[in-house]
């Protein structure tokens, strides 16, 4: 298992790298120069070039690479050309915020989809199969976006039971863990949970009904295990899988919130960036999207672990 | 008291086709006896079985009869009393160990699991009393084999695992459904050994499902011969190889591969077995069989009984020796 654990983080070192890659290429592609967005529109020609230099825009894209990952592995993500504030601090302070709410969401979403899922394949092709079908299609098809301005209509607006937008009093950087703050988090909490809901609830009912259907379920009725024992193992045999498709959600309502942080104007990463790329903000944005793809690598790397842990039949060696 | 005493058992499937899968099955067992379900696929042996441990799908199964093992009257079991009774009383060795068995628990857990829910013991005598049956079931290396999953073993090994795990409560009858098939040639005959020492050793009923009669000969003292859910006939085997009286277990006899010469054609029966779609009511042998009569397509055929504990189901089972 050390040896599995070993061998699976070397293999993220030439992912990670090429991560980095696609990140500082992908922004160099995008239309736009990022100098028109801060220089005057009357500076000469030679403030301009004065300013590219000053941003080392100048050189070569090797080069620029080389430098960028050099300060990037001294913990220096560069500054923001927009506001002039580290890009570090930025990044990770957006980036704790969606991950409060990415967290939260997941921790709407997970259970009620697991739940739901081993409801509809035990009852396989009965109406509460159907039932669950019905919302996790719906889950999964309704724009969320609509749906958080619909929540907002009816729980902020009509009701004023929940706020409708921010993070709580004292802006992005100021959360507690108190009601006055967390009534913050409900709604684009549950409006980020319904696509995972529909996603996972969809995934654990296939997996219990293929494996309600398996021999050893019949030797287990056989050998006197009760209904209970037999739900165990069928959720030890469910959940490597379903716990892959868990991590790769959980690295989507990260990264994939940027529709629900803007229309509740959430102080996260998915309003960092949308900020980042109307504004032609190089490092910020590349510091952004190297972060959250980070994130992903390393939700896969723990999920294979996991799934290795859970289920022997992954080689571990 | 009888180890098992089925009469008149009925099995119905509904759905989506209709099949009278068995029909009027009387048969019943001593204690400590071996005895082989013999027909083709489709003839009713597995589902027999598992009307015996209430495995059948309630929803869609209709079951008419009565089936009592030890004075227990199987079909009433519900809840509490049907898990004691399954895996305790009664314990069933599948055909396929690779799916019988569930692939993410040691096998060590599996065996341990089944005794702690029936003797109420904790984990680690559990285990212990796993690894011994690992041990009977002559696997060696048992203690290493006991924290092995079901994937790092072979097929051989996976069927004594079954075993063990059916045995481990001391059941006073044992269904082995087609134990062997699944598994090589070799590997087959050292498995009929070992169920055979264990039947002694145990002193367990044992009812073999299969359709080779060469293994049930090696294994059984009795035969019921299975053919469209009903009995067709019924002695101890050395009556059914001798003296079979029903032209399918002659049929059956005829189309093994001894005495065959290279290049000569099979004695196969010709046709296939009914569908089953609706309840016999004349002999369900009768379209495919050499010797048939025009009174068989009429009625059901009386069941004579030449000796005791000897039936056969045919209208011509009286006459000397039937021809072939």
């Amino acid at each position: 298992m050390l040896s599995y654990l070993i061998r699976r983080l070397i293999l993220v070192l030439p992912v990670a790298f090429g991560v980095s890659v696609i990140c500082f290429l992908l922004v160099q592609i995008a239309p736009g120069d990022p100098l028109t967005a801060i220089m005057p529109v009357d500076a000469t020609a030679d403030e301009q070039a004065a300013m590219r230099a000053a941003y080392g825009l100048d050189k070569p894209l090797p080069v620029q690479y080389a430098i960028w990952i050099g300060n990037l592995v001294q913990g220096d993500m560069g500054k923001s050309i927009a506001t002039g504030r580290p890009v570090a601090a930025e990044v990770f302070g957006a980036v704790k915020n969606s991950l409060l709410l990415a967290v939260s969401a997941a921790v709407i979403a997970f259970p009620i989809g697991i739940f739901l899922g081993f409801l509809a394949g035990y009852f396989q092709g009965t109406w509460i199969d159907r039932a669950v079908t019905a919302v996790s299609i719906m889950g999964v098809s309704v724009p969320n976006y609509w749906l958080g301005i619909v929540l907002v209509i009816i729980f902020s607006v009509n009701l004023g039971w929940l706020p409708s937008m921010g993070a709580g009093p004292g802006g992005s950087s100021a959360w507690e863990w108190d009601w006055l703050h967390m009534r913050h988090l409900v709604l684009p909490a549950v409006t980020l949970a319904v696509v995972p809901i529909g996603i996972v609830s969809r995934t654990v009912r296939a997996l219990a009904g293929d494996i309600l259907t398996q021999d050893f379920v019949q030797a287990l009725y056989a050998k006197g295990m009760s209904r209970v024992d037999v739900l165990r193992h069928v959720a030890r045999n469910a959940a490597a899988t379903a716990l892959s498709v868990m991590g790769l959600q959980l690295g989507y309502l990260l990264g994939g919130s940027i529709l629900i942080e803007t229309v509740f104007n959430w102080p996260g990463s998915g309003f960092l960036l949308s900020n980042a790329i109307f504004q032609r903000d190089l490092p910020l944005l590349q510091g952004t999207i190297l972060v959250l793809a980070l994130f992903f690598v390393a939700m896969n790397l723990i999920v294979d672990v996991a799934q290795a842990a859970i289920d022997p039949r992954i080689q571990r060696t | 008291m009888k180890l098992l005493d089925i009469s008149n058992l009925s099995v119905k499937f509904s759905g989506k086709r209709t099949v009278h899968a068995i029909n009027n099955v009387s048969l019943s067992m001593e204690q400590g006896e071996t005895l082989a379900l013999l027909g083709e696929s489709g003839s009713g042996k597995s589902v027999t079985l598992k009307a015996l441990l209430g495995l059948l799908p309630p929803k869609r199964t209709q079951i008419d009869g009565q089936v009592h093992v030890n004075g227990t009257d199987v079909l009433g079991l519900k809840g509490k009393a049907l898990q004691k009774y399954r895996g305790g009383e009664v314990s069933m060795v599948f055909q396929e160990p690779a799916l019988a068995l569930d692939p993410v628990y040691t096998v060590g857990h599996q065996i341990a699991e089944s005794v702690m829910r029936h003797k109420g013991i904790d984990k680690a005598n559990a285990m212990a009393t796993a690894l011994d049956m690992l041990d009977r079931v002559r696997i060696p290396s048992a203690n290493r084999r006991l924290h092995n999953y079901p994937h790092e073993l072979s097929g051989g090994m996976r069927q004594r695992v079954m075993i063990a795990l059916a045995l481990a409560c001391k059941p006073k009858l044992l269904l082995a459904d087609e134990p062997t098939t699944a598994l090589d040639a070799t590997v087959q005959i050292q498995i009929l050994l070992l169920l055979r020492e264990l039947q002694k050793e145990f002193g367990m009923g044992v009812i073999f499902v299969t359709h080779d009669i060469g293994v049930a000969v090696e294994i059984s003292e009795r035969v019921a011969v299975m053919y469209a859910g009903q009995i067709a006939e019924e002695g101890t085997t050395r009556e059914i190889i001798r003296d079979p009286r029903h032209p399918y277990t002659q049929g059956l006899l005829a189309a093994n591969l001894h005495d065959v010469a290279r290049g000569a054609r099979l004695n196969a029966i010709p046709g296939a077995p009914p569908a089953l779609e609706s309840k016999p009511d004349s002999c369900a042998f009768a379209p495919r069989c050499p010797v048939a009569m025009p009174e068989c397509r009429a009625a059901l055929p009386p069941v004579f009984e030449p000796g005791p504990r000897r039936r056969v189901a045919c209208l011509r089972a009286n006459e000397p020796i039937a021809a072939e």
